[in-house]
């Protein structure tokens, strides 16, 4: 036990910065520069993308024993597929206006290259609580990366930030090609460029 | 809307890669060598195009009778992995030289967004299957132009000298932004 917990811990860290998934490895960039136009999709995107890659982490791990080889990939595509599902009838029935702001995005989850990348890379061959770190530390720092964009993308593109419920306006005059996907493009551009001048990644 | 009009849209305004966001990474992953790029365009518009097809007829003749089209995500994705896996079994038997050349692009459309992505849009639209077929067809054209253009500002790229931190990803980001910029001004056309 002694031995588990800094390791349990250290699977868990890696997802925020040294491995970020965004960032560093520039994976399931899709949903990352579509959702980011509003801080508060960004956050909804972040937990439903959370529970599609905990839910298929912890079933490919739990089941790894049993997992021929050969058929490994349509399995996990299954299983992911059957967690996409789940969530976006969990939303149409909860949430029709997020469903709508997710759009494409909520289903194409599935073939997020992240989820299908831990899975095959790290959960089927790990136990179930170091794949449950590493999905919660992927989540957290796909989190951090996308509600950090949308948090530059909405306040230059709308001037201001709205959050559930609540908005602050900063800009009298704000510059909406920051919401159009050029606007996506230059803003991740330039934040990679700004992360690896200040040497994080 | 008609055919034509469904292609230029999808083509041109809607483009799969600089308007929609889909199919990003393999667009930043593989457009640092022209040639790659080109073959991993073909790929992806041969399979839009014939997964339209298969999917259409799943849709009309399995899910659409049954009414289980909430299971369409599940469905789409097991015919479009196993028809990528038959075609290349295909290919590889009866066109080696062609395989060797197009077919380890293959198994990296399985898990390419804009694949699911066209028969998503395919059944959210309600497209006909001779519209399916265009709108599969216009989004592979799309994202091959999309990407061979990068690709050839990324081959050009690479001769210049960059700030140490504008090196790799983040110039491949700010270039398809100017190249999405430029698109937007096709924003307008169809209507």
């Amino acid at each position: 036990m002694a031995e588990e917990r800094p390791n349990l811990r250290w699977e868990a860290e890696k997802g925020i910065l040294r491995k970020n998934p965004v960032f560093v490895i520039l994976l399931g960039l899709c949903p990352f520069l579509a959702i980011s136009k509003s801080v508060e999709d960004a956050i909804w995107m972040t937990l439903a993308f959370g529970f599609v890659l905990l839910g298929s982490c912890l079933v490919t791990s739990f089941s790894r024993r049993w997992i021929p080889k050969n058929v490994r990939i349509p399995i996990f595509v299954v299983v992911i597929s059957s967690f996409v599902t789940v969530t976006e009838l969990i939303i149409r029935a909860y949430s029709p206006t997020l469903r709508e702001h997710l759009g494409i995005f909520l289903p194409l989850i599935t073939v997020n290259c992240i989820v299908l990348g831990r899975v095959e890379a790290f959960s089927s061959k790990r136990s179930v609580l170091e794949s449950l770190a590493d999905a919660c530390g992927m989540t957290a720092g796909f989190g951090l990366a996308i509600v950090s964009i949308s948090f530059v993308r909405e306040l230059l593109g709308s001037g201001g930030l709205s959050l559930f419920g609540r908005s602050l306006v900063l800009l009298s005059q704000p510059v909406s090609g920051f919401l159009l996907s050029p606007g996506g493009f230059l803003v991740m551009g330039g934040m990679l460029a700004l992360l690896k001048k200040l040497g994080v990644i | 809307m008609g055919l034509l009009s469904i292609f230029l849209v999808t083509l041109l305004i809607n483009n799969i890669v600089l308007t929609r966001f889909i199919g990003l990474c393999s667009y930043f992953g593989i457009s640092s060598n022209l040639r790659n790029s080109a073959m991993m365009g073909m790929a992806v518009t041969f399979v839009a195009v014939s997964s339209s097809a298969v999917t259409w007829f799943i849709n009309h003749f399995l899910l659409t009778p049954f009414g289980i089209q909430y299971m369409r995500i599940v469905a789409f994705i097991l015919v479009i992995a196993s028809f990528v896996q038959l075609v290349e079994i295909i290919m590889r038997k009866t066109m080696p030289r062609f395989y060797s050349a197009f077919g380890i692009y293959l198994p990296l459309i399985t898990v390419n967004c804009a694949i699911l992505a066209v028969n998503l849009i395919n059944f959210e639209e309600g497209y006909s299957l001779p519209a399916s077929l265009v709108n599969g067809l216009a989004t592979g054209l799309g994202y091959t132009l999309a990407i061979v253009l990068l690709a050839g500002i990324r081959e050009r790229l690479a001769y210049e000298e960059l700030p140490r931190s504008l090196q790799g990803a983040p110039i491949a980001f700010i270039a398809a932004g100017l190249l999405a910029l430029s698109f937007q001004g096709f924003a307008g056309i169809g209507g």
